[in-house]
């Protein structure tokens, strides 16, 4: 069986600036997969990629199977929920959402009868005859995710589709867009910028940094064993341990990761490696301390109701073995 | 040591005082911004308008040609007479055909602008729309005489690439056509369009602009080719900058009074009537009633925008 989507080798190239440079990717049909990375990493690019408003300079991108090269955005069978919504404001809603039936020539009443269909499904029943303005940032988020949905494509790409909701919205969301994903059954590609949104919704993540990918895997290999430093330090803030520092903390000379979570504080003259305290940042369900260690700055994170040292006070770390994850590369 | 505080505070001055009070009462220095405008718009500009329409219910003695000041609707019913109704009929023929030739001609243009045109050349092309609005208006139709008369350059370049014919056969369209362009009702039409073009692209340019980028590919990722996202999605986004523009040429072509007079047959436009009535004819209210058929007009004209929802968008 193809997969949904296949990267091979594409660059894409503006000028001096190579926003997407030779990624390979495979994404197999009816995941859920998540493109993670910072601003300008180029995942963006990469969902243009696959809905053909951008061309690739080099490399070819296979929609099941089928070179995609010459096929333009309005032939492909791949839909877009877009940033900004990008709802039709002078359409109400029903129109909105049966845009893509009446380009196809759907009739009035067949079109009208599947866009409510859709909205029942985002549970927007009763809203057709609103206009776009008249809704809530979420709402319109609904709108645009069962407008996408019209044309039944077998790929739908998200383009940082919950950015713009408030957190407690944006957690609903992303429940709901899990379960949509399951009950359809198709191809969800998801941009976020979020570690967080990518850990907890895609069966697997790629991680971009600079144009490339730095990691492909589900979320728990990507979240416990990085591949890199930037995989380390992009999820979950991890400490990174430069060979030297590996060694001292009682690895061989590797590069390698620590969790903030996975470090324990001890009062007293115990622990490992002995740091001291240079801040707390107060997080609600944990808080974080930096420490120095002998020059090294290293973050651990104690959850709510453990006692917290106070800054400058000294500490004794403490770690299990199994968490100083060894990396292959820099 | 003294307290600093029981010290007298020094006087405050003028400027703090007024300050404080527009502080205290935000009102009056709002009244304050507003009167002159308010002032010169209620009393020279609606004032001057209602002083028109008032003359238009006078009427004049036919023998002693004095203006009778008794109110009277016999000045509208003269509008209705044969030679006043195609006075009428005529300009409002011409000014929607500019509008119709103007929005024509300014979309790709202004479609280019808000789309396609970076940096240098957006310079350029504001520089080129810009630059005719620049130079006299007298100069320019005078020039548009010398270009569309029988010697001038267009008929000059028609028989040098052999399609005098052509411009022949266009001449001798019954009404519209004529002796030379620059004496026919195509010539009129041909400079009206020039001189309002303007008009046109840069309002239809700015709400092209505002048509997010996202919404055009919305509608390319559902399907829709170029026409069909032209159609449905960038018109209507773009009504409202249409509107605006074919306002101006419309408006403009209904008032205008000196093109017709110098490049066309001489038949007389709305305002070449208004200006011969007030002028030597001395029958102010014949051309009172005259100048408010163009008032009407835009009155009808942006009620039917309205209904049509060009202005939902702005």
């Amino acid at each position: 069986m193809p997969a949904a989507v296949e990267f091979r080798s594409v660059s894409r190239h503006f000028g001096a600036v190579k926003a997407v440079d030779s990624v390979d990717l495979t994404i197999a049909e009816g995941s859920f997969f998540a493109m993670l990375g910072p601003s300008g990493s180029g995942k963006t690019t990469c969902l243009r990629l696959i809905s053909g408003f951008e061309s690739p300079t080099a490399g070819e991108i296979r929609i099941f199977g089928e070179d995609s090269g010459a096929v333009p955005p309005n032939r492909r069978n791949v839909n877009t929920v877009f940033q900004d919504y990008a709802l039709f404001p002078h359409m109400n809603v029903r129109d909105n959402v049966a845009y893509g039936l009446m380009v196809k020539g759907v009739g009035r009443a067949a079109r009208h009868a599947k866009a409510e269909e859709l909205l029942a499904l985002v549970h927007l029943d009763g809203f057709g005859d609103r206009k776009p303005a008249q809704l809530s940032g979420g709402q319109r988020q609904r709108v645009a995710l069962a407008r996408a949905l019209v044309n039944e494509p077998k790929v739908l790409l998200l383009d940082e589709p919950l950015g713009a909701l408030d957190l407690k919205l944006r957690e609903a969301m992303q429940d709901e867009l899990k379960s949509l994903q399951q009950r359809l059954g198709i191809t969800f590609v998801f941009v976020t910028h979020d570690q967080g949104e990518a850990l907890s919704m895609a069966d697997r993540v790629a991680v971009f940094a600079e144009g490339r990918v730095a990691q492909v895997g589900t979320p728990g290999e990507i979240y416990e064993q990085p591949a890199n430093r930037f995989v380390a330090d992009f999820v979950g803030s991890s400490n990174v341990l430069p060979p030297e520092q590996t060694q001292r903390f009682g690895g061989p000379a590797r590069w390698a990761s620590l969790r903030p979570e996975a470090i324990r504080l001890e009062r007293g003259q115990g622990g490992t490696v002995r740091g001291r305290v240079t801040g707390l940042r107060y997080l609600g369900a944990a808080t974080r301390v930096t420490l120095d260690c002998g020059g090294h700055e290293l973050a651990a994170q104690i959850p709510a109701g453990i006692a917290v040292p106070a800054v400058g006070e000294e500490v004794g770390l403490g770690w299990q073995v199994q968490s100083l994850h060894l990396m292959e590369k820099a | 040591m003294m307290p600093a505080a029981s010290q007298p505070a020094p006087a405050p001055g003028i400027a703090e005082r007024l300050t404080a009070l527009f502080w205290r009462r935000p009102g009056l220095l709002l009244a304050l911004l507003l009167a002159p405008p308010l002032l010169w718009l209620g009393i020279v500009y609606v004032g001057s308008l209602i002083a028109l329409l008032w003359q238009s219910f006078y009427s004049i003695d036919p023998f002693s040609g004095v203006v009778v000041r008794e109110f009277t609707l016999k000045t509208y019913g003269e509008l209705l007479l044969p030679q006043n109704y195609d006075i009428i009929l005529r300009t409002v023929t011409m000014a929607a055909a500019v509008t119709l030739a103007s929005a024509v001609l300014a979309f790709p243009i202004a479609f280019y602008a808000a789309r396609f045109a970076k940096g240098r050349w957006k310079a350029v092309f504001y520089l080129g729309v810009m630059l005719p609005l620049w130079s006299s208006y007298l100069v320019k139709v005078y020039a548009w005489k010398l270009i569309l008369a029988k010697e001038g350059i267009v008929t000059w370049a028609a028989n040098g690439i052999g399609a005098g014919s052509v411009l022949d056969a266009i001449l001798s369209i019954p009404v519209i056509g004529g002796n030379s362009l620059s004496t026919s009702f195509i010539g009129t039409f041909i400079v009206f369009v020039y001189v309002w073009l303007p008009y046109m692209i840069l309002p239809m340019q700015a709400s092209l602009e505002r048509v997010p980028k996202s919404m055009l590919e919305a509608s390319a990722d559902l399907g829709a080719g170029g026409l069909r996202t032209l159609w449905s999605v960038t018109l209507p986004l773009a009504l409202p900058g249409i509107i605006a523009g074919s306002i101006f040429t419309f408006s403009l072509t209904l008032g205008d009074y000196i093109i017709p007079q110098i490049i066309g047959n001489s038949a007389n436009f709305i305002g070449m009537a208004v200006y011969s009535l007030q002028g030597t004819a001395g029958n102010i209210p014949l051309a009172a009633a005259f100048a408010v058929i163009p008032i009407l007009i835009m009155l009808v004209y942006l009620a039917i925008a309205r209904r049509l929802g060009a202005f939902d968008a702005l």
